[in-house]
């Protein structure tokens, strides 16, 4: 940790970050009607000031010496219980800017596109008018928006749970606001359940920590990691694990995060791509010392990148439904991430940097499935779409470059936050870096087939759509935030991959020198390679459709013939194992994790109605239970007092 | 032998708010015979409200007293002015939710429930002003339960437990509508009340017959120094606070809440669930704390697994709930294993922890109740989950006022409810008790899912044909909303200022 600086100028008003999205998101839920014409501007517009604020502040941080870069800010005591005390106290260090203008930026490009969105979006299963419905979206937009800036702009370990569970709540309400679909309401109780099995964990970590070193502040905490035994800073680190997985979709609690795609576009896209999912990745590069402190550790969670990465990726390759294959790339992603973090030192900030051109893609690709759908009637079967791109140039241009950028194309972003992560995985010692590098080699080459499926389906090929559609373009409010996140995509891999290392160094340290299995060049020609092949070869699969295309008709049978061959031959070799494996994984993700999660509701929920038949109503059965509690008790302290139990 | 009796000192001071809630729940009962019928109710109201909050400031002018007064039966120290004050605070709320009447024509009370309903008797009794002797009631019920909280022997706290349990056997049974359980569930209150009450009587005795007196410092000094068989003590222990943890709605004592929670008069069971809670902790603190501390290894064990027990009952059963007071009962018995985990970290923190647990959650109850004391139909309060579907887009406010309390219970953070288990659970583990901690943090886990199902229910269901009319509250109703939402609000983001006078106050007297 580098030394704290005088908060003096703008950085004496980082509170102002919170506040201006908290109180927008006051007065939009509590205005009522009177605020429905304007609500969604004075949402997009408190999002937009804190981004400038967040620049500024940025500027100025970055004025102070490199090794007292971060000011903290004490606002008032929030809890004091016995020898704990706890403050409501912000810090804003290079890590936590980073945050704050992703989310801030990222996220008002998704706020003013999501004002073109919700003008086309169906609002006739509600009984409230259109701009009620609106305005109420934005309240709930801009609470996340604050929540998610407390979360990474808190001090302290209980601030973070503060904001953790805001967003929590925030994306249940958001995800289950299209309430009129069952789907979406079973999916926010999805979120809801899962997400609470990793908030017990982190609720127990940070009572762990309070037990342990007595504070939850981070400072004190980093400090006090050298006095742990390996055996608490393991049990504590699991904790912290289990609660980044529940946030961040991650095996083995990833099964929510598909399924939240029921919400409306614009909210997929924040969600997944500036915010909540970045949650869990940001606890684990904030809680850097304590990962750093255990080996056994930094291989869990490698681990749980790996297998995560690999699982979204193989499934993101068999689903048809656009978001649907968005979300578990998201899932894939992020597995890249805590690969990242979990390989521990330098690998910390290739992780952010992954998140960051993440955030910019995926947000692209998010909006540009949104415009999708809105030209083709809320269609989102990629298998019902075909040669679009001749329809929705603007949407096709930034998908396409954000399609470049996620599969790891030289100039774009993905090339340059990827390609350092699965080198640095091979850099691991003996057998693990060839296991976790070949994961991560792998999970490449998946992610390059499934997104290039998903791109030729969706832009190229033959038209497959159902009668009478005519694809549109979005309007400019749509298309803007779309060409601003393409240019961000462009840029910012190449940007970030040099000076947000040196940014975060005071963070995370400096790097070590490569002391790899194999250099840094081999593995990008690997890579290159295995991308290339997983994109030709989607490619080349399915540049004349899927199934519903009509039979190939035209003068070069035998050509077709042959590609026929290929797909058998295809079928043969890869697709059925393939689709077993899917299959399977998709059988385990329902039944295993859900069934997981099912039984343990089923449980609570049978054991309940069973012991609800205790509850009979007469007297006389609650007076003998009484009276056998009571016997229970005095027997109790009888034993106890007769020394039974020493 | 002479008789030098000699009348106790008394130091009228420090009883004053005993004193002005006796006072003026005499001065009711004379009201009710010598006022005409058309002014009672107001005479009534307001005298009550001001006597509760003339006590209310007689607590604060005593802050920092510690006196052992009238012959040695009352304690005035700081955790008894803490929760008589929590405790006023409450009656204030739940008096305006009683003296309520806009809401349901005439008052949520009838003076004779007995009468059967829709004879002419009935429809005469619906036209007249609801039952007025509810305030009185009110009155010594809330000087019982100020008195228990500062007993300091056993006796005394007997006759302040009867003091305040008859007045709520009573109340109970005066519903305006749904009069059958109603009754069922004051007849239900009172055997049960009466079996608990016995078992803490005999308790009293054997202690009596370990100590040598009902003192509780005497039993406290008699515990290193008695020459009686060790039972004795092990025993009136275990019946003591057994008959204090039926008051708290502890499992396995908590049978009666959920049947009593549902019949009762939602004032009523408002002023159960927030005010009895407090009394009935303030209690079980005092006894553990002052006469048995000594023994604090021995009855750790059993009351903590006590509190396993009732948080995780409460928890679970709260699941399959349908009905709005059946859950809000089942949370209240969670809450009490919530509450027995401060109780447990045996020490000052463990107190002011318990302590701020009850305030956090008397509000939040309050406020929840006085929601449901809103929603209505023809037959009256429609309390079954179904029928709140959609209210959110009839109502927002008063919705969103649910929805905040619901947080709350829920232990979302930024509110009182937060806080409170936060509190309880870092007292706890301050102690060593880490066990209670993993039970609790499971149980919140698993309570949050019924209090979250109504607020979806309220807010992402259509309202359709059967959903309920929520009434526009009056005055006085919307005060209480108002007071219980800024209290669940401000415990949540600024508690300290009440943190730190539970932690300033949370010093025993013996």
């Amino acid at each position: 940790m580098s030394e704290l600086s005088e908060a003096s100028g703008l950085l004496g008003y980082v509170w102002l970050l919170v506040a201006i999205p908290a109180a927008s998101a006051a007065v939009l839920l509590l205005a009522g009607r009177r605020a429905d014409r304007w609500g969604h501007l004075l949402g997009c517009a408190s999002v937009g000031a804190a981004f400038l604020l967040g620049l500024g502040m940025f500027g100025q941080l970055a004025d102070l010496d490199e090794h007292r870069r971060a000011v903290e800010q004490q606002l008032w005591t929030f809890l004091a219980v016995g020898d704990l005390r706890v403050d409501f106290g912000l810090l804003f260090d290079p890590l936590a800017a980073v945050f704050v203008l992703l989310i801030t930026g990222v996220g008002f490009l998704i706020h003013v596109y999501a004002v073109g969105y919700l003008a086309h979006a169906p609002h006739d299963q509600t009984h409230e008018s259109a701009g009620t419905a609106r305005r109420r979206f934005f309240g709930y937009f801009n609470l996340f928006v604050a929540a998610m800036l407390v979360l990474v702009l808190g001090n302290n370990y209980l601030l973070l749970y503060v904001g953790w569970e805001g967003v929590g709540l925030a994306s249940y309400l958001l995800i289950a606001f299209w309430f009129s679909r069952p789907a979406a309401a079973t999916a926010g109780k999805k979120a809801f359940l899962m997400n609470r099995v990793g908030d017990a964990g982190f609720i127990l970590a940070i009572f762990l920590l309070f037990a342990q070193v007595g504070t939850v502040q981070f400072s004190g905490v980093f400090a006090g990691v050298a006095g742990m035994s390996s055996t608490v800073l393991l049990v504590l680190g699991l904790l912290l694990l289990l609660g980044a997985t529940g946030k961040s979709g991650q095996f083995p609690l990833q099964a929510w995060l598909p399924d939240a795609m029921e919400g409306p576009t614009p909210v997929s896209a924040l969600i997944h791509a500036a915010t909540m999912v970045t949650a869990g990745v940001y606890l684990i590069a904030r809680s850097h010392p304590i990962f750093s402190a255990n080996l056994t550790l930094q291989t869990v969670v490698v681990s749980v990148g790996a297998a995560t990465l690999l699982i979204g990726a193989i499934i993101g390759c068999a689903k048809d439904d656009i978001k649907r294959v968005l979300a578990w790339s998201t899932v894939s992603q992020i597995g890249y991430m805590f690969l990242a973090v979990g390989l521990g030192g330098v690998a910390y900030a290739l992780g952010l940097i992954h998140l960051l051109a993440h955030g910019f893609f995926k947000a692209g690709l998010f909006l540009g499935a949104g415009s999708v759908m809105r030209g083709m009637d809320d269609q989102v079967d990629i298998r019902r779409f075909g040669g679009l791109w001749r329809f929705l140039p603007i949407t096709w241009a930034t998908f396409g470059l954000a399609w470049l950028a996620i599969i790891g194309i030289p100039p774009l972003s993905g090339f340059f936050s990827k390609d350092p992560i699965i080198a640095a995985a091979f850099d691991r010692p003996g057998w693990t870096g060839w296991l976790f590098g070949g994961a991560a080699l792998l999970g490449a080459g998946l992610t390059a087939f499934y997104m290039t499926r998903l791109f030729v389906l969706t832009f190229h090929g033959p038209k497959r759509w159902t009668e009478g559609q005519r694809p549109h373009e979005s309007p400019p409010v749509m298309t803007i935030p779309l060409i601003l996140l393409a240019v961000g995509t462009v840029a910012a891999g190449w940007l970030m991959s040099t000076s947000v290392v040196d940014w975060l160094t005071p963070v995370f340290g400096e790097a070590p020198e490569p002391h790899g299995l194999l250099s840094h060049g081999q593995v990008t020609a690997l890579t290159m390679a295995v991308v290339v092949i997983g994109g030709v070869g989607g490619w080349a699969m399915f540049r004349n459709g899927t199934a519903l295309a009509p039979a190939p008709a035209g003068p070069v049978v035998t050509a077709a013939r042959a590609n026929l061959y290929g797909d058998a031959v295809n079928a043969a070799l890869f697709e059925k194992p393939g689709r077993w494996l899917t299959r399977a994984l998709v059988y385990v993700d329902n039944k295993g994790i859900d069934g997981i999660v099912n039984g343990l509701a089923a449980a609570v929920g049978g054991g309940s109605a069973r012991i609800r038949r205790l509850q009979t109503g007469f007297v006389r059965s609650y007076a003998m239970s009484m009276l056998l509690g009571a016997l229970l008790i005095v027997g109790a302290f009888v034993a106890v007092q007769a020394g039974w139990f020493a | 032998m002479t008789t030098d009796f000699q009348l106790p000192a008394i130091d009228y001071q420090a009883i004053s708010p005993l004193l002005i809630l006796f006072g003026v729940a005499c001065l009711g009962v004379l009201v009710e015979a010598f006022v005409p019928r058309p002014a009672r109710r107001r005479v009534q109201l307001g005298m009550a409200l001001v006597g509760v909050l003339a006590a209310l400031g007689a607590v604060v002018l005593l802050a920092g007293t510690n006196v052992v007064t009238a012959g040695g039966s009352v304690t005035v120290d700081g955790p008894a002015l803490f929760m008589q004050g929590a405790l006023l605070a409450f009656g204030v709320v739940a008096l305006l939710l009683i003296g309520e009447r806009r809401v349901e024509p005439g008052g949520a009370f009838v003076a004779q429930p007995a009468i059967t309903v829709g004879s002419e008797a009935d429809q005469r009794q619906a036209s007249a002003p609801g039952a007025t002797e509810v305030f009185p009631l009110a009155m010594f019920s809330l000087g019982g339960m100020a008195l228990f909280i500062a007993a300091s022997d056993l006796l005394t706290m007997f006759i302040a437990l009867e003091l305040l349990s008859l007045p709520l056997y009573l109340m109970c049974a005066l519903a305006r509508r749904h009069r059958l359980i109603s009754q069922e569930a004051a007849v239900k209150y009172f055997l049960l009340g009466a079996y608990a009450s016995g078992f803490f009587l005999f308790g009293v005795v054997l202690a009596y017959g370990y100590a040598g007196s009902v003192d509780l410092a005497a039993i406290h000094a008699a515990v290193d120094t008695s020459q009686m068989n060790p039972a004795l003590l092990y025993a009136a222990l275990a019946l003591i606070v057994m008959g204090l943890l039926f008051k708290t709605a502890a499992a396995p004592f908590h049978v009666w809440a959920p049947d009593v929670y549902q019949g009762a008069p939602t004032p009523i069971t408002a002023f159960m669930a927030a005010c009895t809670k407090v009394a009935a902790f303030g209690a079980l603190l005092r006894v553990t704390y002052v006469a048995f501390e000594r023994l604090a290894w021995d009855w750790l064990p059993v009351i903590g697994v006590i509190a396993v027990l009732t948080m995780l009952v409460g928890a679970v059963l709260a699941v399959t709930q349908t009905d709005l007071k059946r859950l809000l009962a089942y949370s209240s018995i969670a809450n009490a294993g919530f509450v027995l985990v401060g109780v447990l970290a045996v020490g000052r923190t463990g107190a002011s922890s318990a302590m701020f647990y009850l305030v956090a959650y008397g509000f939040a109850v309050l406020g929840a109740f006085a929601v449901i004391s809103l929603v209505r139909d023809r037959e009256g309060e429609t309390t079954h989950l179904s029928r709140w579907a959609g209210l959110g887009r009839r109502s927002p406010l008063v919705a969103g006022v649910f929805t905040v309390v619901m947080l709350a219970l829920a232990g979302i953070p930024l509110t009182g409810g937060f806080t409170a288990k936060f509190a309880v659970f870092s007292a706890a583990l301050e102690v060593g008790e880490g066990w209670l901690v993993i039970a609790g943090v499971v149980s919140s886990v698993i309570i949050a899912f019924p209090y979250l199902r109504v607020v979806v229910m309220m807010w992402l269901s259509e309202p359709s044909e059967s959903t309920a009319t929520m009434v526009a509250p009056g005055l006085l109703t919307g005060t209480a909303l108002g007071i219980g939402a800024l209290a669940v609000v401000g415990l949540g983001v600024v508690p300290g200022p009440v943190l730190d006078l539970a932690h300033d106050a949370a010093l025993f007297l013996r």
